[in-house]
This record gives C-alpha cells, sequence and structure tokens, in this order.
C-alpha cells in the first residue's frame, strides 16, 4: 500500500498545502497588519482615535469572522472564478482563504499592537513622534515577539483552513485525505495525511516560538 | 539663572470627562518656570502633579488656558510645529518608559532619528550622552540587563539628546532606593548646572525639593497653594498644604497630652553645634515633647525643622521664647491638632 505512487501523491500534497498556506497568509498579512495597526490606533485609548473609520472597519472585520470558512469558501466561489480562472485547485483557494483570514490577522496584530507599553509611547510622543514614526519605530518593533507567535498561529490556522478546502476541490494534503479517505474508504491514507499536517502546525508553531524567543530583549 | 521665564502657564484649566463625572483636574493655574533654574512641584497623590506637567509638552490638552514655553503660546502650534517644539522639552518617567527592543545607545538615537539626525552623527551623540551619564561601558545593554538606576540614567540621556531647553520629571526618582534617588537627583543638578539646562520636578517627597530645587509650587486639590524659593517655603510654609507637606502627620509622634502650645523651630545652619532643645529644657526647667523632626547635618550645622510642644501656660511660653530669641533661633507658633 505504500508504493512510490503513494509517495509522490504525499508529496505534491505536502508542497501544494505548503504554498496555499504560505501565499496566503503572506497576503493576509499584508492586507491585515496595516489593518490590524489601524484598529489599534484609531481606538478610542489608541494615540489618533478615530471613532468612526474604527468602528466601520472593525465591523468588517466582525462581519467576515463570523462567517464559517466552508460556508465562505462557496460564498466567493464567482468572485475565485472572476480573479483565477477556476473555483478549483490550490491557487483558487487562496482566495478564501485571504478573504477568511485578513481579518483574524488584524485582530491579531491588534491585540499584539496594544499590548505595547503605554508609557514607552507616551515618551515617544514626547520626543515629537508622529503617529506613523510610532507605528513603524515604538508599536511594530516593540510588539516583534508578540507578532511573530500571532503569525505562527495564523500560519497553522490558514493550515487548517486550507485542509478543509478539500471538501470543494481545494487541492493540497486536505484533498488527498477527502478524496482517498473518505470517498474511497482508505482509512490508512486518510491517517497518514493526518500526521503529516499535524507535524506541519507543530513545526510552525515551535519554529514561530523559537525565533519569538530569540528576538524578545525583554529576556535573556 | 536668568530671571526670563522659559516656561509660562497661564489660567490653565484641565477638566476630565463631562457632565456628571467630570473631574477637575486643574483650576487655574498660573507660575512661570525661569530659564535655568530647577523648579518643584510637589503634592500628594492625585493633586494633579503630572496632569499639569504633561500641560507643559501638551501630552494632556489643557481645557482653557495657555502655556508659553520660549515666548510662545503653544497651545495655538499645529500638530506639526507642536512636534518640533517637544524636541525641545524632554522628558523623564517614573517607569523609565525605554524601548525595551532596543539597546541603551539605540534607545539614546531614538530621539535624533526623529529629529532627522544622520545615523552616524546621531550613534557618536548618543555615546557622548551616555558618557555625560556616566554609562558609556552599557552601550549594547538592552534595557532588562540595567537597573532602575541606569534605566533612568539612559532616559535622561535620551531626553537631553535633542538638547531640549527643559526637562521635565514626573516622579523620576520615586521607582528607586534612597541611594540610587541620590545619584539621580545629583546627576540632575550637575546637568542643570553645566548645561544651563531647566528641571522641573515633580514629586512628593519633600527631600527630592530640599536637595535640589531652587524655587517649589505646592499643589493641594488641583489648585496651587504656594509658591516661593525653597528655602521660604520651608522656613514659613504659609497654607495648610504646605504644613501639611513639610510636615506629614504620619511622620509625627503622639502628643502626650492633648492641647498645649506648639512651637515650629527651624535650623538654618546659623544655631551653634549646641544641642538647643535639651539645653533649653534645662536652661527653662520645663518638659517639652519633640513632636516631629525633620534635621540634617551639614558640616556640622544643622538644618531642618523641629515642632515641639509645650506645656499650655503663658509663663513657660514666655521663659522658652525668650530662651530661643537668645539664642537667635527661628521659631513660630503652630496649630496642630495631632
Ligand atoms: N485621563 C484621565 N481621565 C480622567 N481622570 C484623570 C485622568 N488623568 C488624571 N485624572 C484625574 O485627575 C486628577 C489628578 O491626577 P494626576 O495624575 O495629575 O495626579 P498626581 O498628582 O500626578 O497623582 P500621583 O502622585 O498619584 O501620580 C486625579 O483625580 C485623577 O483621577
Ligand atoms: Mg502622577
Amino acid at each position: 500500500m505504500f508504493s512510490s505512487q503513494m509517495f509522490v501523491l504525499v508529496a505534491v500534497g505536502f508542497l501544494e498545502t505548503l504554498y496555499m498556506t504560505i501565499i496566503s497568509t503572506a497576503m493576509a498579512y499584508i492586507v491585515g497588519l496595516p489593518l490590524g495597526m489601524i484598529l489599534a490606533v484609531t481606538d478610542k485609548d489608541g494615540i489618533s482615535p478615530n471613532v468612526p473609520i474604527n468602528k466601520i472597519l472593525g465591523g468588517i472585520v466582525n462581519v467576515l469572522r463570523s462567517v464559517p470558512f466552508v460556508i465562505l469558501l462557496v460564498l466567493v466561489m464567482p468572485l475565485t472564478r472572476a480573479i483565477v480562472g477556476t473555483s478549483i485547485g490550490s491557487s483558487a483557494t487562496i482566495v478564501p482563504l485571504v478573504i477568511a483570514s485578513a481579518p483574524f490577522v488584524a485582530r491579531m496584530v491588534e491585540s499584539s499592537a496594544k499590548e505595547v507599553d503605554r508609557g514607552v509611547i507616551e515618551a515617544s510622543l514626547s520626543m515629537g513622534a508622529s503617529t506613523f514614526e510610532i507605528v513603524r519605530k515604538v508599536m511594530l518593533p516593540e510588539a516583534k515577539p508578540s507578532l511573530i507567535v500571532g503569525a505562527a498561529i495564523a500560519t497553522t490556522t490558514i493550515l487548517g483552513y486550507s485542509a478543509m478546502s478539500g471538501f470543494v476541490g481545494g487541492g493540497g494534503l486536505g484533498t488527498i485525505a477527502i478524496n482517498y479517505g473518505y470517498y474511497r474508504s482508505r482509512t490508512d491514507v486518510m491517517l497518514i495525511m493526518v500526521v503529516v499536517l499535524v507535524l506541519i502546525v507543530q513545526v510552525f508553531q515551535e519554529v514561530g516560538n523559537i525565533i519569538s524567543r530569540r528576538c524578545d530583549k525583554r529576556i535573556s | 539663572m536668568s530671571e526670563a521665564a522659559i516656561i509660562r502657564i497661564e489660567n490653565l484649566n484641565k477638566t476630565f470627562g463631562n457632565g456628571g463625572n467630570a473631574v477637575v483636574a486643574l483650576d487655574d493655574i498660573n507660575l512661570s518656570v525661569k530659564q535655568g533654574e530647577v523648579f518643584g512641584i510637589i503634592g500628594l497623590s492625585g493633586a494633579g502633579k503630572s496632569t499639569l506637567v504633561r500641560c507643559i509638552n501638551l501630552l494632556e490638552k489643557p481645557t482653557t488656558g495657555n502655556v508659553i514655553f520660549d515666548g510662545k503660546d503653544i497651545t495655538l502650534l499645529s500638530d506639526r510645529e507642536l512636534r518640533d517644539v517637544r524636541q525641545s522639552i524632554g522628558m523623564i518617567f517614573q517607569g523609565f518608559n525605554l524601548l525595551m527592543q532596543r539597546t541603551a545607545l539605540e534607545n539614546i538615537c531614538f530621539p535624533l532619528e526623529l529629529a532627522g539626525v544622520s545615523r552616524k552623527e546621531a550613534k557618536q551623540r548618543a555615546r557622548e550622552m551616555l558618557n555625560t551619564v556616566g554609562l558609556a561601558e552599557k552601550e549594547n545593554a538592552y534595557p532588562a540587563q540595567l537597573s532602575g538606576g541606569q534605566k533612568q540614567r539612559v532616559a535622561i540621556a535620551r531626553a537631553l539628546a535633542t538638547r531640549p531647553k527643559v526637562l521635565l520629571c514626573d516622579e523620576a526618582t520615586s521607582a528607586l532606593d534612597p541611594t540610587t534617588t541620590q545619584s539621580i537627583l545629583s546627576l540632575l543638578k550637575d546637568l542643570n548646572k553645566k548645561l544651563g539646562l531647566t528641571v522641573i520636578i515633580i514629586t512628593h517627597e519633600m527631600k527630592v525639593i530640599e536637595q535640589i530645587c531652587n524655587r517649589v509650587a505646592i499643589i493641594d486639590n488641583s489648585h496651587i497653594e504656594e509658591i516661593g524659593t525653597v528655602d521660604d517655603v520651608f522656613r514659613h510654609p504659609k497654607t495648610q498644604a504646605a504644613k501639611k507637606l513639610i510636615f506629614p502627620r504620619g511622620e509625627m509622634t503622639k502628643s502626650i497630652a492633648k492641647g498645649g502650645k506648639y512651637l515650629r523651630i527651624v535650623f538654618d545652619g546659623n544655631s551653634s553645634d549646641q544641642p538647643v532643645i535639651a539645653n533649653m529644657v534645662l536652661e527653662c526647667g520645663e518638659p517639652v515633647n519633640i513632636v516631629f523632626a525633620n534635621t540634617k547635618d551639614i558640616d556640622g550645622k544643622a538644618y531642618g525643622h523641629m515642632i515641639i510642644q509645650i506645656p499650655d501656660d503663658p509663663v513657660i511660653y514666655h521663659k522658652i521664647t525668650l530662651y530661643l530669641d537668645l539664642e537667635k533661633i527661628t521659631y513660630a507658633e503652630e496649630n496642630y491638632d495631632v
């Protein structure tokens, strides 16, 4: 049963999953990082409070976050087809993955940014820093360890979503697990996929923790 | 020290919140700080000290009133102009507020980066500043690797890197032990003398004021109660608020009997090295109760205050005051119901 054919299958699935996860995470951060920082800055206790902007962006984030991923997957299919040209395969899955995870990333970034000591921000203001300088030179670097842990969590969450997309032909390990394990009752194949997924999650998580600890100058 | 005012605060009010839960933090504050002086602002917790000092660089926007810095009303400035002005007003805090992910040197470079100084120049200037505060060997240490006193030194170096004219200190020594407090205070005094830096110190500790301030404002309940030279305010506190701070109730011993008269005796270095109170008791043959004492010995001369309680008897009172007059000791009668 563990033929070389199977090995190729797993290898391709693994690479597809990695591709989806990494590209989606990167794109989710391109949207989510600025969005999260805007949410933190415009908060009523932030450095540049702006209630309307905060309410509107916060509202959009909350709505998107409350739609279950499987439903979102189907819901955005027309959009996916318009952008990618097809709604199946790993490239197509990136679209719903980004839409689902960017709001989640934004909230995590926001909470990391809010952990930055208020006193340090005060001191920066007293030295004449602008809002943008505080974001770039104070909040982001000071929150770095927490942002990295957040990124590891985001990556593993996106990995989980990508596996879920297997149900609608999303590609990667999830699709293999469903095609073989669910439709053809090959429990052994499904188990292998599960083990590989769990291992990837562990690796991402652990690497994130190590990098975070390495770059955190508050300890050591 | 010149007579020119570097900071003038005029009719300043600050109210937090509005309607039913409005809190008046500052009520009609007027004061001016002279160029090159060390100005103290003292008051009990919640008096409004932090709010006042934060109004000086407009970290807190006054509800009404003006803040004039170096001849310019800074309450009228745009955000951009205000940021420039803030680079000429340094500030240090009780909690140090250093960037935890930057080394000591990088922390000091921070305000220079904001001011648009080149990296190379900034580093050189930061090294000079580290030298000035006596921490040259710690340039690569992160704040987590420094002691409280060292952190405050880095904070001072950082606050002064852009060569501001004024340094605001909000309870800058309150988190430090007495020895470290001493060393930070002497550093501030030093910088005041060497650089002509104007220093504004917020504290709730009289010791801090005594040690380095030229003038002091006493703030109580959102009001300025008294402003004067440290000497004057200490020797002749006029208001109840000033007395409360100079003779903290908790530090007074309980009087033996209720009633009696209280005399405040001032040691201003004029009194000889004689044991004044002991001699007075011997000379007059009358008992006194020392209610409060805060004196210290500088070069064999006594400085400070003492409050004594004497029996409520005109004859004894007369005897004792006569003795004090003869010895040329400053005293004043006080109303103290301990
Ligand atoms: N942001 C704020 N919102 C509402 N009330 C405030 C705020 N900041 C200060 N206050 C109130 O203003 C008053 C003065 O506070 P402030 O912090 O200036 O006192 P303080 O003299 O510095 O006291 P402490 O010695 O405890 O630091 C207090 O009653 C406080 O509760
Ligand atoms: Mg305070």
